[in-house]
């Protein structure tokens, strides 16, 4: 009987803490929404922040987000998919390998302060660029990496081999298979694994405070030189993204509405994270069903 | 067919199979080797971020002559004052317990979840709750910390009549952002448990609730703490998130409810506003060293669990 | 050179054996095969039969323990010596698997993708290799209207004749078939055995099939293997109704198998 008790109870407190998961994630979301809701205007998005006054936006710092977002995953991908094709396809079973498996534990592990530590050491000051955007986006690489070298491996691994045996077969090289062959099936998961580190990316302050810096220079969106210092697509200027302006706003914002601003920006950034999630979920499965499905 | 194609053909044989495409050739060995050269990188990354984090952090008791014993173990950080003084010890204590509480809470509750959706309500859970707390890995850090400033300090403000800013403030906002790493990694250890043990306890008798404390929970024990670990790594590197809602004193804390200070608190705050290679700069670097120590701690905690389960099995 | 100097036989083992590891799969095999016929090989699962087929394009290079000793020579080259580049061999040599495995691509794109490697970029020319590789695998009449929709939305007969079509359009001289059919319902299976039988005029196919039926129908020379050693090679209409050797009576006749 007390068996019986104890298995229920375990149940009712199993599903209370579901609830309660479930019920924080809507309350979270629900009170950033609420909060931020009123923000979300065409002016808020696109006008430059004020740092004394109210009715300061987030312009320049949504630009810079999604810029250094096109910086980083130019760098990371290829990386990403270089090192994943070889530990899935290269990689003798040896000490390289091993030593290649632990640096990417290390590497995962590592707190994202320390990896924009290492970053202001080595991208900001050793080069002598200073806070620049290229460096945060060499300092998100080095934090993206072994994501994208698991999410890459693992995609590829899930190819079925009787594909790899098909090409090898027709006297395609290994290399021509691997990209030609290999690659596009393992796409869709490569897509997915890909977007959610984007997502990742974007949500990102701690690597960016001492490699991109934390402010930005007034910029002018009608200056496309790429060496001018007012220029938004210089990648050697500093930068302020979203996320560290969330966190400039609540630990020194002066502005009468920095709390408005904070709302605002975290709804933004809420929102960008949902985008980058919910696509993930939908874009994997839509190009697999493309590649497999009829009509073409 | 003709005696001519034939020899035609004989020839071409031996020509296809003897002969080298140098293009393909070519293609197909610049490929493995920027592949390797891909994966070389990651190996040298890791040995410049310890090399450079260390040879920094190491300055302090070699160029500035701190002894290390004090560094770790005094009580004051008053790296400003006349002589300086560098003990990181409220910094490290406070790293501990905001990443013990953390622990604490999330551990069984992410444990709880895990099993609810892989043992209890297993279509439920594929639907609804991998989903949720997929999008609550996504949430960024600052995020976190930004609803942790504005709804959970004032909170505990108004029910304590303290200042809100503390360890407990710290610890339920890292909970949180660990929760979805505690339970995902749980539930892969769980649904790995083989479906003969749970069969063989549920036709002895046992109820479901017994089989999964007894049988389940305890073969995937191992998987169990790896994910406790890896929520603890998580916790004890996170900075921002922690670092706006903890109230960043370096008074010791005598409470949950008071505020402390945290060894990525007190780098984010103080390594912007210090010149580069003075003493109080370096004891920063120092503090990131040992963070970068407690990651190479972490990882080996998580190979001796791994190894266990391996025995076990 | 003469007639009578060329070779009748196209692909010729020497004392070949197969090692996993420290296992041997495959013993002193002894063959010659000839050119335009259709040969097959039977045996008991795990007697080595697909073994020995997968050593003649090398793709038991793909597996790490695998050891192959003796000689193969393809039209007089050995194809185990260093100078025997192995894409050239398998353009020679081609392989269709025992699962029809097309590419995650359209059905055009599956066969246009090793010639357009091997060097044929001109388009005009490429869609004809496309067609006349699919009209010789009796599959141009079911796909010409389809031709840019994924190769996973045809059937399953479908898929295994268009790897069919994707072998052939390397031109090779040699078709390795492994177990073709075994995956495949009675209709799709008879479909592929048509195929054997008209493609034998061009190619020297070698067939892996379990089915002794399938061997008598379309096979000219039948090899059976026992625990990696061949037991007796000889002619099909031979074999299937006075064996040589005991053994293969035995299995001919279901008593093991």
């Amino acid at each position: 009987m007390r068996a019986k008790i104890m298995d229920r109870a375990a149940t009712v407190i199993l599903t209370l803490i579901a609830v309660l998961i479930i019920g924080t994630l809507v309350g979270l979301l629900g009170f950033i929404l609420t909060q931020g809701w009123h923000k979300l205007n065409l002016d808020f998005l696109t006008s430059p922040p004020d740092i004394v006054n109210a009715g300061g936006g987030v312009g320049p710092q949504l630009f810079n987000s999604l810029y250094l977002l096109v910086l980083t995953m130019l760098i990371a991908v290829p990386l990403g998919l270089g090192a994943g094709i070889y530990m899935a396809e290269y990689a003798p079973d040896n000490k390289f390998t091993q030593f290649i498996r632990m640096s990417i534990e290390v590497l995962s592990s590592l707190p994202s302060i320390v990896v924009g530590l290492f970053g202001l050491l080595v991208f900001v000051n050793m080069t002598g660029w200073g806070y620049t955007l290229f460096s945060g986006a060499l300092a998100l690489t080095v934090f993206n990496l072994p994501l994208l070298v698991r999410v890459t491996e693992d995609a590829i691994r899930n190819v079925p081999r009787s594909q790899k045996e098909a090409s090898l077969a027709l006297g395609i090289t290994k290399w021509r298979t691997i990209v030609s062959v290999i690659l596009p099936a393992a796409l869709p998961g490569i897509l997915t694994g890909t977007i959610l580190a984007a997502g990742r990316v974007f949500g990102e302050a701690a690597a960016l405070l001492f490699t991109a810096g934390m402010s930005s220079p007034n910029l002018d969106f009608t200056n496309f030189a790429l060496n001018s210092p007012t220029s938004p697509l210089n990648p050697f200027r500093p930068a302020e993204t979203l996320a560290v302006h969330i966190w400039k706003v609540n630990s020194e914002g002066l502005a009468p509405d920095a709390r408005d601003v904070a709302d605002g920006a975290a709804a933004v950034l809420i929102i960008a994270v949902l985008i980058f999630n919910l696509s993930a979920r939908w874009f994997g499965t839509w190009i697999y069903k493309k590649m497999t499905s009829g009509s073409n | 067919m003709s005696h001519r194609s034939d020899t035609e053909r004989q020839s071409g044989i031996a020509r296809k199979m003897l002969s080298y495409n140098k293009r393909q050739w070519t293609e197909n060995v610049t490929g493995k080797v920027i592949a390797t050269v891909c994966a070389a990188l990651l190996i040298v990354v890791v040995l410049s971020i310890t090399y450079f984090i260390a040879s920094k952090g190491l300055s302090t008791f070699f160029v500035n002559g701190v002894s290390i014993t004090e560094f770790l173990t005094q009580i004051k950080w008053d790296p400003e004052g006349e002589p300086a003084i560098y003990g990181v010890f409220p910094f490290i204590l406070g790293s501990f317990l905001v990443t013990t509480l953390a622990a604490l809470i999330a551990a069984p509750l992410g444990i709880g979840a895990a099993i609810f959706m892989v043992e209890l309500f297993p279509n439920f859970g594929k639907k609804v709750l991998k989903p949720v707390i997929e999008l609550l890995v996504g949430i960024p850090s600052v995020v976190y910390g930004y609803v942790g400033l504005t709804l959970l300090v004032p909170f505990i403000r108004e029910q304590f009549d303290v200042l809100g800013f503390s360890l407990l403030a710290g610890g339920l906002v890292l909970a949180l952002m660990i929760l979805p790493t505690i339970t995902s990694v749980a539930a892969d250890s769980i649904a790995a448990v083989p479906q003969d043990l749970r069969n063989a306890s549920l036709a002895l008798g046992a109820t479901r609730w017994q089989t999964i404390w007894n049988v389940v929970l305890h073969s995937s024990l191992p998987g169990c703490l790896t994910a406790i670990v890896l929520g603890m790594a998580r916790a004890f590197g996170e900075a921002l998130a922690v670092q706006m809602v903890i109230g960043n004193t370096t008074k010791l804390p005598g409470s949950l409810l008071d505020p402390i200070s945290t060894l990525t608190s007190g780098i984010t705050l103080n390594m912007g506003n210090t010149i580069q290679g003075t003493p109080y700069n370096n004891a920063l670097w120092s503090m990131a060293l040992l963070l970068l120590l407690m990651s190479f701690v972490f990882i080996m905690i998580l190979r001796i669990i791994g190894r266990k389960g391996l025995v076990n099995k | 050179m003469t007639v009578s100097t060329l070779e009748e036989t196209i692909i010729r083992t020497r004392d070949v054996s197969v090692y996993y590891g420290e296992k041997r799969a495959v013993s002193n095999i002894n063959m010659d095969i000839k050119r335009n016929s259709v040969t097959a090989f039977i045996g008991p699962s795990g007697c080595g039969k697909s073994t020995l087929l997968r050593s003649m394009n090398r793709m038991n290079d793909l597996v790490p323990s695998c050891r192959v000793t003796g000689s193969i020579t393809v039209d007089g080259t050995d194809i185990n010596s260093p100078n025997v580049n192995i894409e050239g061999l398998r353009q020679v040599v081609g392989m269709v698997f025992q699962r029809a495995n097309p590419f995650f691509k359209s059905i055009y794109e599956n066969i246009a993708f090793a010639p357009r490697f091997h060097g044929l970029t001109d388009k005009r020319k490429l869609d004809e290799v496309v067609e006349e590789s699919l009209r010789k695998a009796a599959l141009w009449d079911e796909v010409k209207d389809r031709l840019r929709e994924s190769a996973l939305s045809l059937s399953g007969g479908q898929q295994q004749r268009l790897c069919i079509a994707r072998a052939i359009a390397m031109q090779p001289t040699v078709l390795l078939l492994d177990e073709p059919a075994s995956a495949l319902d009675p209709i799709s299976t008879m479909k592929i055995e048509e195929l054997v039988m008209t493609l034998k005029d061009e190619y020297t196919i070698v067939i892996v099939t379990h089915n002794l039926h399938q061997a008598a129908r379309v096979s000219e020379k039948t090899a059976f293997f026992l625990l990696g050693e061949l037991v007796e090679y000889n002619d099909t209409s031979k074999m299937f109704t006075s064996p040589d050797h005991e053994k293969t009576e035995a299995y001919i006749s279901g008593r093991f198998g």
